[in-house]
């Protein structure tokens, strides 16, 4: 069943191509139909899931080479298969209102979504490193067509980091196939093979910091928010909601995996710079004037915890890492679809000293309640996904880098004050004497397919963050898996 | 060995002769006094009709066989006999749009006599056949690239290719008569065999015999440093042809290229491996290799013109095929035999579209290509496929291409000492990915110039692009319908 997320959004893609004449209503239909049923699919595929790690399909592909069509699905995967479903219908729900080209907008949209659950559900190297790529060039289009601010120049800034990022990811892995004999490009059997210290040395943050990129590591992380500014709602919201998160699963599942030895080498260092990030985004987003940026460089905030626990090299830092990547995509997400499409679609601006004027609070009371919602959301107040995953991070930290972890906590402290200027500033800005909205150019209502899309992100939030073990039954056992001896417990058993 | 024997080993090369001469007598004799396009597509029909019976015929011929160390024809060289006239067709369908000359008969004749001589340049395996081979090739697209009588820039183009390919012939045979003279033997089984027992210390002659075969080499593929006449020719010489130049000729010349070293020069190969460095040719070509990838994805970044923008980029391709050549092994052979094989089907595809856009526009700049995908939904989307299978983005021919060669160089030498040029092949094609970008931006995001072309396409270019990209798309998908029977006919190969 897993597989078919897969190949039913790239039917979406082509039924979207082959589809006659430019009417947006039928490609929105098309597009909705095929991410609902993606969700779907994803739904029932973790139902059906028997526990531990699932072989989907394996059949060999390019047998002169050893390379297999190998798909299969851990507790991980199937965590971020699920955010990338909610995530692709939820921007659905928030594209509505695209009519310019809306059948080539969604055709990139879902070919990007083919992409990422085709990362996520590859247990084979090279087959990954095919979709990883493949989400490389439908954001750029997305971006560089339907975006904003200087949207060319933040396309091509995204596609080349993506691309020198998975660059250095690809030499890495020749590197390891040609190492390892050649016999295969499995992660289940290049994880037991015993790659020399001195090879992983090098190796490692050569495939780590690849992937890194994608997740918003400092200080290879600016492409973060010009991109996320640039990018029209739908895309910023996969942006930040999957396709970060594709960076971090790759660092995870690849390097980590492969080369476990260089990343006890490394661990200090990717933990420096996971905090650096951390407080430097917190703190650019402080003195930001615009409303997106000021999401964009949280954005990179959050992400530091994912990197953070990712190099705790513990059950509970690395699962707390995968619950990160799950909560910042859903709240994200959301907050994109407030300052995007709800703000930015309706006044035309997001510079936030002209919004403190307009009184959206009053105007547009349901933006208001959302953004105030995802805000508490994203300072980690108790109740929402985001607490229980960096209390977690945070845990995990605290036994391998004490001082470090203490900073993270500043980082979560500016955190709660760029968000409350934010939110301060757009929405309940002081007015002066005028008590009325100026009505002269009253601004359109929210629409149903936005509150719809709301709802479910509200909603996924706090469901995760009342009860976390529905993730965390599914993420921590899989870190008992064989996959993870060498990264956990020192070698193959 | 009687000559009907001999005929039957070069019945390929024969058959494509004699459509040669059908297309001319065609033509001339019966079709004067019909309009261009109806010639066109007559002289066209010919000749794929040529190519197919040629290609029919290597399937039907029996087991593999050879003519006295001049030339062989086993399953390998079947197969890239078979890409070589399937890149002959597309350049010929190409030429049917064409409205630059009224001589249809001669310029398809061309086509196929140059087509007679990369084939034949497949099969030699002897310094003399090389290089008749090389010439016939030559000549014939000398002139097609002279064919638009009524541009200045085709004659310079011409001229300029003419030139430097005169000098480069000049080279090779400087080089080849150094190896006569060393070995005694123009075959090059016999020539491995002396060169084993010479060996690379003794004789600083052969050294020189090396560099000059490499330079002449190098001239003939466009690697730096002797890759000056390829902007010019590319720009100016009419698309159809440069379709054939760009494709067809770089796979015959990639593969005589690869026997001549690795079955002639296997001796005296040295090493280019980091930090363990021994003169041979792998050395030098590593050198030609690195300056071509770098110079050519650099240069490419600035240019203004399509064409002349592919022809960096064909520069950047030829460093990429050549860490093929530096494996020195069966995988590195199979390997450069897919990538130049697929390269050529991906950039006459791309010249497809250059050919479409000129006829409608009148030009080939990056702004003739502003809006097209509005104008031409089905050639954008392919115009895009062969982009991105340039830049080597999955899941494209290119990609593939680019992964087996990078896998082949990394295991040719031991512990990874050939990565360097694999590091550096990677970070030029992230460096390739911003300029063929800047064409896709130009097709897809820049508003339509108002009062733009109107005109459609013709059916002939929609079918042979569209077949083209699924081509593309479908070796990148399954690479094994290729990647099967190259390391089935590498593993009959005689080395």
């Amino acid at each position: 069943m897993l597989p078919w997320t897969i190949y039913i959004t790239f039917i979406g893609v082509l039924a979207l191509m082959l589809l006659p004449g430019g009417n947006p209503r039928t490609a929105r239909l098309i597009a909705l139909v095929t991410a609902v049923l993606g969700l779907a699919l994803g739904l029932g595929g973790i139902a059906q899931h028997p526990g531990g790690f699932e072989s989907l399909v394996r059949r060999p592909w390019i047998p002169g080479l050893h390379i297999d069509y190998f798909l299969g699905a851990d507790g991980i995967s199937l965590v971020l298969v699920l955010l990338t479903g909610i995530a692709a219908v939820t921007g659905i729900l928030f594209s509505w209102n695209i009519e310019h080209r809306a059948k080539e907008f969604f055709a990139f949209y879902l070919a990007l979504i083919g992409g990422v659950y085709g990362v996520f559900l590859s247990f084979d190297v090279f087959l990954l490193f095919v979709f990883y790529e493949l989400a490389i060039i439908p954001k750029y289009f997305l971006i560089a067509i339907w975006g904003s601010t200087r949207r060319e120049y933040g396309a091509m800034k995204l596609a080349l980091y993506s691309f020198v990022g998975s660059a250095m990811v690809l030499v890495g892995i020749v590197a390891a196939y040609v190492v390892s004999g050649q016999h295969t490009t499995s992660l289940l059997e290049l994880a037991k093979f015993p790659f020399p210290e001195s090879f992983q040395y090098w190796a490692f943050p050569l495939v780590f910091v690849g992937f890194a990129i994608l997740a918003g590591l400092w200080p290879f992380h600016t492409w973060a928010p010009t991109g996320h500014v640039a990018a029209p709602t739908a895309a910023s919201m996969l942006l930040a909601g999957v396709v970060m998160k594709l960076g971090a699963y790759g660092a995870l599942r690849v390097a980590m995996t492969l080369f476990p030895l260089g990343l006890q080498a490394w661990r200090n260092e990717l933990a420096l710079l996971a905090v650096i990030g951390i407080v430097y985004g917190a703190t650019v987003a402080l003195v930001q004037k615009d409303f997106k940026f000021v999401i964009g460089y949280s954005s990179v905030s959050h992400m530091g915890f994912v990197l953070l626990g990712l190099a705790t090299i513990n059950t509970i830092g690395l699962s707390g890492a995968v619950l990160q990547m799950f909560s910042h995509g859903i709240i994200a997400g959301l907050l994109f679809a407030v300052v995007g499409r709800m703000v930015y679609d309706r006044t035309h601006t997001r510079d936030l000293t002209q919004l403190e004027g307009m009184g959206l609070g009053r105007a547009l009371p349901f933006a208001a309640g959302t953004f105030a919602i995802a805000g508490f959301a994203s300072m980690g107040l108790p109740g929402f996904s985001g607490f229980a995953a960096e209390l977690q991070v945070l845990i995990g930290a605290w036994s391998a880098f004490p001082t470090l972890t203490v900073l993270a906590g500043v980082g979560i402290l500016v955190g709660v004050a760029y968000t409350l200027r934010a939110m301060q500033k757009s929405f309940f800005g002081d007015m002066g004497d005028a008590t009325e909205v100026p009505d002269a150019h009253p601004l359109p209502p929210i629409t149903i397919p936005e509150k719809i899309g709301a709802v479910i992100l509200i909603g996924t939030t706090l469901v995760i963050g009342l009860c976390p073990g529905l993730l965390l039954k599914l993420i921590v056992p899989s870190f008992d898996l064989p996959l993870f001896d060498g990264l956990l417990r020192g070698g193959p058993r | 060995m009687s000559y009907l024997d001999l005929l039957r080993l070069a019945g390929p090369e024969t058959i494509v002769a004699i459509a040669a001469l059908a297309v001319l007598a065609v033509d001339l004799l019966l079709m004067r006094a019909e309009p261009m396009p109806k010639r066109l597509a007559c002289g066209a029909f010919i000749t794929a009709l040529g190519c197919a019976a040629a290609a029919g015929w290597m399937l039907g011929s029996g087991p593999p066989g050879g003519f006295e160390g001049i030339f062989v024809d086993d399953t390998l060289t079947r197969l890239v006999k078979c890409g070589v006239l399937v890149l002959t067709v597309c350049a010929t369908v190409i030429a049917m749009d064409s409205k630059f000359t009224r001589h249809a008969g001669e310029y398809l004749s061309l086509i196929l006599l140059a087509t007679v001589g990369m084939v034949l340049l497949v099969g030699s395996t002897d310094l003399l056949m090389i290089f008749i081979a090389l010439e016939l090739t030559s000549l014939s697209l000398y002139i097609l690239a002279a064919f638009n009588k009524q541009d200045i820039q085709s004659a310079e183009a011409a001229l300029k290719y003419f030139l430097f390919g005169g000098m480069s012939a000049a080279f090779t045979l400087f080089g080849l008569s150094l190896v006569y003279g060393l070995t005694g033997s123009t075959s090059l089984p016999q020539i491995a065999a002396h060169l084993a027992d010479i060996g690379m210390a003794k004789d600083p002659l052969l050294l020189a015999a090396l560099v000059m075969t490499v330079i002449g080499f190098g001239f003939k593929v466009a690697a730096v440093p002797f890759h000056f006449w390829a902007p010019d020719a590319y720009q100016g010489a009419p698309t159809p042809s440069v379709a054939l130049i760009a494709s067809g000729s770089k796979v015959a010349s990639f593969f005589v290229l690869a026997r001549l070293m690795i079955t002639g020069f296997g001796a005296v190969a040295g090493s280019g491996a980091w930090q363990d460095y021994s003169p041979g040719w792998v050395p030098t070509l590593a050198v030609l290799s690195a300056a071509s990838m770098v110079l050519g994805n650099m240069a490419a970044i600035a240019q203004n013109n399509v064409k002349r923008l592919l022809a960096y980029s064909a520069i950047a391709h030829t460093g990429y095929a050549l860490l093929g050549l530096l494996a020195n092994d069966g995988a590195g052979l199979s390997s450069l035999v897919f990538y130049t094989v697929t390269y050529g089907l991906t950039v006459a595809g791309a010249f497809g579209v250059v050919m479409v856009v000129e006829t409608q526009t009148g030009g080939s700049r990056l702004e003739d290509f502003a809006g097209l995908s509005r104008r031409e939904p089905l050639l954008s989307f392919c115009m895009m496929i062969f982009m991105l299978s340039l830049a080597g983005i999955p899941p494209l021919a290119g990609f593939f291409g680019k992964f087996y060669l990078f896998t082949a160089v990394a295991g040719g030498a031991k512990d990874l000492g050939m990565l360097w040029l694999v590091f550096l092949a990677v970070a030029m094609s992230a460096v390739s990915l911003y300029y063929y970008l800047k064409v896709l931006k130009q097709i897809y995001v820049a508003p339509a110039p108002e009062g733009g072309a109107e005109a459609q396409s013709p059916l002939s270019s929609r079918l042979l692009l569209g077949a083209l990209a699924l081509g593309v798309v479908g070796l990148g998908c399954a690479p094994d319908l290729l990647v099967g029977r190259l390391l089935a006919a590498v593993s009959a190969f005689n080395f």
